[in-house]
């Protein structure tokens, strides 16, 4: 068990062709399942070509209704993404990983309202996510697969390196994780914390979870009040940003503290007053979430 | 990205949004100019920086006569202005705005944002024009007003109405208040724009609604479709070491401390800052290389610290993955002999080829302290500094 995706999941990759979306695909293909996984590209002027065998459609729809996939992973540039989500939000896929970086944030807000529209059962992740993996089943991203390890953590974070960073802790330690999941460090985005966390709570095979977040927006505190009152398993915390000055943008199009809101200081205070324990210290996070066990 | 407030200005004026009519100079004697073409007997000479609070630090100022006009600009032009965005160094004045006076009768505020619970625009407005919206949000929170905005509806007529309303326009300006809202609203969404704000939004003398200063931040994600304003922009009033960061796609921003970092992953890159600070110490800067850290983006990275004359040590701390750590190694050991490295080199690595990396490192000859993880790095160049 895990959330999101597993080994009977079926990818197909809007991008297919570019260079990001060769390159990963190829790495993806590797790990575990990813030979099974993997079983369609979609690009609209290249259909009935393939890349490295796996055929690619014209569209997201005939890529579905070919192969049955039920996952989607985008690498398209930035300023064709939100039309590439949107078609694959239409199609009616399970979920819609977006890992493409840039996407204005106007092209976001009408991604989500189209979103709320449609209102089906498609979940979208992203944009400028890692993406997310089930270890030993399968990876959907930018990830590195070998530092993963399975077993019972649940693992959600805003940023790439850092979920790495955790996943690294954890493994070092001997904690496999259920799944890792990076929702991304965009403002308007897919699924937040809160939602992961739900999913880690419906997950039996979870058994805890760790939580990274960073300044900007109030995803963490609005997860944080949720598994104050729902969240059965522990979860650990860690906020990056507790030294970044107000007004910048600190890489990440969200991660920024507007208006005196969204800073570290805030959602850590937030996060311990629901009974997430946290950490300070980045180099803590494994050790931190092994106590909680 | 930032414009001034006199770019700000035509933006409005070609969505119909009212401005005082004025211009933007580089001199006194193009202000007194501006000031006679203008006519009339009261102006208002601005200071044209990218930072907010410009009036508190002096930086605009009434002027009831020509003599006025060519004191104050000679007063302003030059100045470095500090307010409580600037910084404790303040910005220089370059540019000023000459604008005719407007009799004010009463001071509003709006602001359009995106809120990202709701995901949708928000405009957001108060009676308490000219005040910094942060304290009105602080001190009486009922005092400001918003109305969320469905992309594909647009700003509905009863929406504006009832905000323009609670604010407390009066009722004989509310149809013009209305469209002016309208315009305001098209001309955030036209034009990719991440903020706006009109504070204050004046209704005069004579009854009619005019914004009197105006702010607008722009998406730079979106920057590739928005040529104009793409083009507005003023590099004087960034920092240089920013601007030369972006040139080698590399995102930098600058801070107060000693320690220079250098990391992949914006998230890992705060989250070492924050490190550094938990022992004791001040970053003396962001930096993320991002995803490919090449010889040569390391090497440009190392550069860029090093021309921060306070840093005392340098911090790198980057998680293989993708990216292999010998690569990284062989990136780092060349940009330190290149740029002949004079200050204690800390290097973290972790992930894909570790032991390798390592090797690499230490077989540089360099004098690099090598370090397991993110807190004995950060211990070991927090020591280093204090020697």
């Amino acid at each position: 068990m895990a959330i999101l995706i597993n080994k009977n999941t079926r990818v197909m990759t809007q991008g297919i062709t570019g260079k990001t979306g060769q390159f990963h695909t190829r790495l993806s293909r590797e790990y575990a399942n990813g030979v099974e996984g993997y079983v369609a590209g979609v690009h609209p002027k290249k259909s009935g070509q393939e890349f490295e065998g796996i055929p690619i459609y014209g569209t997201v729809t005939e890529a579905k209704k070919q192969t049955q996939a039920n996952v989607s992973v985008i690498y398209v540039p930035p300023m064709a993404a939100a039309a590439a989500i949107i078609e694959a939000v239409e199609a009616d896929l399970d979920l819609v990983i977006c890992i493409t970086e840039g996407i204005p944030v106007k092209d976001m807000i009408v991604v989500r309202e189209r979103m709320r529209q449609i209102n089906n059962k498609t979940l979208l992740l992203g944009p400028n996510c890692p993406g997310v993996i089930t270890p030993d089943e399968i990876k959907i991203g930018i990830m590195p697969g070998h530092i993963h390890k399975k077993g019972p953590i649940g693992v959600v974070s805003r940023s790439g390196t850092l979920t790495y960073e955790a996943v690294g802790q954890l493994t070092e330690l001997g904690l496999g994780q259920s799944t890792a999941v990076g929702i991304g460090g965009d403002p308007v985005n897919g699924l937040k914390h809160v939602d992961i966390l739900k999913l880690f709570n419906d997950d039996p095979y979870t058994e805890a979870v760790v939580m990274i977040g960073e300044i900007g927006g109030s995803d963490e505190e609005i997860a944080a009040e949720w598994a104050k009152t729902n969240m059965t398993k522990p979860i650990v915390g860690f906020i990056a940003g507790v030294t970044a000055p107000p007004g910048k943008r600190m890489g990440h199009a969200g991660a920024i503290i507007a208006g005196g809101k969204g800073t570290a200081e805030e959602k850590l205070s937030v996060m311990e007053s629901c009974n997430i324990k946290t950490t300070r210290n980045p180099a803590e996070m494994g050790k931190l979430l092994k106590s909680v066990l | 990205m930032k414009i001034h407030e006199h770019q700000a200005k035509q933006i409005l004026d070609k969505f119909d949004v009212p401005v005082p009519r004025g211009q933007e100079c580089f001199s006194i004697d193009e202000a007194v100019a501006i000031a006679q073409k203008l006519g009339g007997s009261v102006w208002v000479v601005k200071a044209q920086i990218h930072a907010g609070g410009r009036g508190k630090g002096g930086g605009v100022k009434v002027a009831r006569s020509i003599e006025d006009v060519k004191n104050f600009s000679k007063q302003i032009l030059g100045m470095q202005l500090k307010t409580h965005q600037t910084g404790p160094s303040g910005q220089k004045v370059g540019r000023l705005l000459v604008e005719e006076g407007v009799e004010i009768a009463q001071e509003y505020y709006l602001g359009i944002v995106v809120d990202r619970v709701t995901q949708k625009v928000c405009i957001m407005g108060s009676s308490e024009g000219g005040m910094e919206i942060e304290k009105v949000a602080e001190e009486s929170p009922d005092k400001i007003h918003k109305v969320f905005i469905d992309p594909s509806q647009g700003l509905e007529q009863a929406q504006g109405l009832e905000l323009l309303e609670n604010i407390g326009i009066p009722k004989e300006a509310l149809p013009e208040g209305e469209k002016i809202l309208q315009n305001l609203y098209q001309c955030y969404w036209a034009c990719d724009a991440s903020l706006t704000e009109i504070n204050p939004l004046v209704l005069t003398k004579n009854g009619t609604i005019i914004a009197l200063d105006a702010k607008m931040n722009f998406d730079d994600n979106a920057m590739g479709r928005q040529e104009v304003i793409k083009n507005m922009r003023d590099l004087a009033e960034e920092d240089q070491a920013e601007i030369e960061a972006s040139k080698h796609d590399l995102s930098y921003i600058a801070l107060d401390g000693n320690i220079g970092c250098l990391v992949n992953g914006a998230g890992l890159a705060m989250a070492t800052m924050d490190t550094i600070k938990l022992f004791g110490a001040e970053p003396a800067n962001f930096l993320d290389v991002g995803g490919g850290a090449t010889p040569e983006k390391v090497t440009e990275a190392f550069k860029l610290m090093l021309k921060n004359p306070n840093l005392k040590a340098i911090l790198v701390n980057i998680f293989g993955g993708i990216m292999q750590c010998d690569v990284i190694a062989s990136g780092v050991v060349v940009a330190a002999k290149q740029v002949d490295l004079s200050v204690p080199l800390v290097v973290r690595m972790k992930g894909t080829n570790e032991d390798l990396g390592k090797q690499i490192l230490a077989d540089s000859g360099l004098p690099i302290i090598s370090a397991d993880n993110m807190s004995d790095a950060a211990q070991k160049v927090v020591h280093a500094i204090r020697g």
